[in-house]
């Protein structure tokens, strides 16, 4: 019998459609998002920001290069998510940080915080606060080192510590400091409520014109770009909400119940690290719950924990911790909520 | 809830929205499709127990005729789709994959194909257990896909009671238009055929539900309704899986159908639009189920449409007649959410195809993703109609630990609607997991 020719025929399982996003697509949005943030960093800080953001970011490319390459897992740069974890952490360091130092952060955030785990999907905590908390208790110094913010020679001069040797100490950077703004106290707007008593005004804090991270200093920014990668649907509207709510509520409790020594919950949502960690390290998908009641609470519990850290620890910033250690709860916080499936019997027997 | 109840917005909580692609054919007049040279009629086209063969090869067989009697009431007899005589008896090519008994009918040319075998029946005179019985002599079965024995739905276990038929007209599944078409061109039978259902149920009230997006059908039915106003048709949100029994069900009353339990325990029965529409046709008539609607669509037909052809006629016939285009593609039976891709065109319609839908070679490619490891973003969890955790489930189910996910994780709720595997970003194949620990605990505790 002469039979027709076949033809290939393609045979997959259903659903036979995918909706958008990829993986790739959220990773390379979340990207896209953060460089307006580095943008603004570099325009603040100068050529020793955007020095520190491609050293950072090209420590942890390579790390997952090599490490994910050695450990079989093929080529994963394309996932673009150790671009991310670069951006990120460079973004919380200080402007002036020494370069070889933020190279040490963005291999540790990769390699300790990433690889060790099994790589993308697999890490417990955040990678890039992995990182930064490795140098903060490596290098208290040049990590609590800030310098002023729009300098004039900013795009022209380094930074002084920025190109200290490997294994050196950085030079001093406050006199270096002074000499470039008279009034410039080496600290944040959060070190100098906690430690000097001083209040920033809200305004300043919003849009960044204030001493800090590179990337944490503008409010406003952050918002947006926030906003962005939410309406996207790329991120978790959620968990920043939770976060920023819990931050909000419990810094009011404590100004009405003394509102001469705690400052306003405004200062305490614009200050610091909250936003930045709220909007994009928090809701880092792969260390938070999935749960529809566990995303609230473990909003929550960085927000309200953000504030007390703040309040009641020897650090004037609380984020990082308050995150790292929201992060090592939500697989609990997961477990504890798990959803009540669509006609489960309401004897609470479990079937 | 979901908020759109409150707004009083008809629906239930979660699912998906995929690109309907119903433009092409939703508007396309049924038609039907000439008769192939060879019919292949399996005698496992339903869920239960196969049909009997009661003819020989070699034997004549008139279009209509009895050719396989049930097996026993979970079973449905089957009937010759044409006049022509028995080639064979043996095992075909079948949508699922293995080989499946069939019988194959080599179809007269010559022939008018003109339905001989009918006995007419005097509906009004029937008991619900009569009806019941001459539902399974039609051989009917689920339209919608699931082919279950429409008789065996009808009968309503002992000690329940039905307050509500519903009627399930909303088709979520993109692509496809059939139900859609029958609605709007068959209202009276469609009526008709609500109304001996609710006599069998016993249901004081009907609901057609129907998704929102298809306003024609709608109106179409309603030109229809009964005065007694017994029947309705209620709009219901464009959302997959609204065409779920349980989502339905909740989207029309508010109730949920508990975990392991039947739609009967809330007093409720669903049955499908082209199911009842072919009840209504059949039932007074004394006739078998011997065609059925179909949608023939995707970016590799050439001529998409709803043709009515007759159950048994292989893909190859159906696809050469409308045209498809290309070398490389995927034949898939049924809508692209929980549709089956087709080994073979060898493969022929049964009754429970209620598409034909052909991807060419570019669509398989932009389909094509890497897959990547769990990131966890909840997309699914979101997504689950059924409110399950499909993360935590893929983990387990990566670790092969299929007793943890059905005892903690309630796999068995899982109505592998494909939500899950449709928005996943790192494409992993999550409803095919499910799918296979559902099979293997089957196989342990068998």
């Amino acid at each position: 019998m002469n039979k027709p020719q076949q033809p290939h025929i393609e045979l997959r399982t259903s659903p036979h459609i995918k909706a958008a996003p990829t993986v790739e697509q959220i990773m390379r949005n979340v990207v896209y998002a953060l460089l307006p943030i580095a943008a603004f960093a570099v325009w603040q800080f100068g050529i020793s920001a955007l020095a520190l953001i491609l050293v950072v970011t090209a420590s942890c490319l390579a790390t997952e290069y090599v490490f994910s390459r050695s450990a079989g897992r093929g080529n994963t740069l394309s996932d673009w998510s150790a671009a991310i974890t670069g951006l990120l952490l460079a973004l919380t360091l200080p402007p002036g940080f020494p370069l070889w130092m933020g190279a040490v952060a963005g291999f540790i955030a990769i390699a300790l915080g990433k690889t060790l785990f099994g790589g993308l999907g697999y890490n417990v905590f955040n990678p890039a606060l992995v990182g930064r908390a490795f140098v903060q208790a490596a290098f208290p110094v040049a990590i609590t080192t800030w310098t002023p913010a729009g300098l004039p020679g900013r795009f022209v001069e380094f930074i002084p510590a920025t190109l200290a040797l490997p294994f050196m100490t950085p030079p001093v950077v406050s006199e270096w400091s002074k000499q470039q703004v008279d009034s410039f106290s080496g600290a944040t707007p959060l070190a100098q409520w906690k430690f000097e008593g001083v209040i920033t005004n809200t305004s300043d804090l919003f849009t960044g014109m204030v001493a800090g991270s590179a990337g944490e200093t503008s409010a406003l920014l952050i918002l947006l770009c926030g906003i962005y990668l939410a309406a996207r649907r790329m991120m978790d509207w959620r968990i920043p909400t939770a976060v920023l709510l819990g931050a909000f509520v419990t810094a009011l409790v404590f100004y009405l119940l003394n509102d001469q020594h705690y400052p306003t919950p405004l200062f305490v949502l614009f200050s610091g690290g909250l936003m930045l960690g709220a909007l994009f390290m928090a809701s880092d998908m792969v260390a938070s719950p999935v749960t529809p009641w566990g995303v609230w609470i473990y909003g929550l519990f960085i927000g309200v924990l953000t504030v007390i850290i703040r309040y009641f620890g020897g650090l004037s910033e609380g984020v990082m911790y308050a995150i790292l250690l929201g992060n090592a709860l939500s697989p609990l916080i997961e477990h504890i909520t798990q959803p009540r499936i669509y006609g489960a019997r309401k004897s609470g027997v479990k079937s | 809830m979901t908020l759109l109840r409150w707004f009083g917005r008809k629906t239930f909580s979660h699912g998906v929205h995929p690109q309907a692609h119903k433009e092409d054919t939703a508007d396309k007049p049924i038609r039907r499709l000439p008769f192939a040279p060879r019919m292949v009629v399996p005698l496992a086209q339903h869920l239960g127990k196969p049909s009997r063969p009661i003819v020989k090869v070699g034997e004549e067989v008139g279009r209509g005729q009895l050719i396989a009697e049930a097996d026993g009431f979970m079973s449905v007899p089957q009937h010759a789709p044409a006049t022509g005589v028995v080639e064979a008896i043996t095992l075909m090519p079948s949508a699922q994959g293995p080989r499946v008994p069939a019988i194959v009918i080599r179809v007269y040319e010559a022939s008018n194909q003109e339905v001989l075998w009918r006995t007419p029946r005097d509906m009004d005179a029937l008991t619900p257990e009569q009806i019941v019985q001459a539902v399974q002599d039609t051989g009917l079965v689920g339209l919608g896909g699931a082919a279950f024995p429409s008789h065996v739905k009808l009968k309503v276990p002992a000690g329940a009671v039905i307050d509500t038929l519903i009627v399930n007209g909303c088709e979520c599944e993109p692509y496809l238009t059939t139900d859609h078409r029958v609605m709007v061109e068959q209202g009276p039978d469609l009526i008709r055929g609500t109304q001996y259902a609710m006599r069998v149920v016993g249901a004081k009230r009907a609901i057609i539900g129907v998704e929102d997006n298809k306003p024609d059908a709608i109106a179409a039915i309603r030109q229809h309704l009964p005065a007694d106003g017994s029947i309705s048709v209620e709009a219901v949100e464009t959302k997959y899986p609204q065409g779920a029994e349980k989502m339905l069900i909740t989207s029309l009353l508010g109730r949920e159908v508990p975990s392991g339990g039947l739609p009967a325990q809330i007093g409720v029965v669903v049955n499908n639009v082209g199911t009842l529409t072919a009840l209504g046709r059949l039932l007074p008539r004394g006739e078998g189920l011997i065609e059925r609607v179909i949608t023939v669509a995707g970016p590799g037909v050439k001529k998409p449409g709803n043709y009515l052809v007759p159950i048994g006629t292989p893909l190859r016939f159906l696809l050469n007649y409308v045209g498809f285009s290309g070398s490389e593609q995927e034949v898939i039976l049924g809508g692209p959410m929980m549709g089956n891709a087709v080994s073979s065109l060898d493969v022929p319609v049964t009754k429970g195809s209620s598409g034909v839908l052909v991807l060419s070679s570019s669509e398989i490619q932009a389909e094509t993703r890497r897959i990547h490891p769990c990131i966890k973003c909840g997309k699914c969890v979101a997504a689950c109609p059924m409110h399950l955790n499909p993360t935590q489930l893929g983990l387990l189910a990566a670790k092969r630990e299929y007793e943890v996910m059905a005892e903690r994780f309630h796999l068995k709720d899982c109505i592998e609607c494909g939500c899950c595997s449709f928005v996943c970003p790192s494409s992993i194949p999550l409803v095919q997991y499910f799918r296979i620990a559902k099979s293997i605990l089957r196989e342990r505790a068998a």
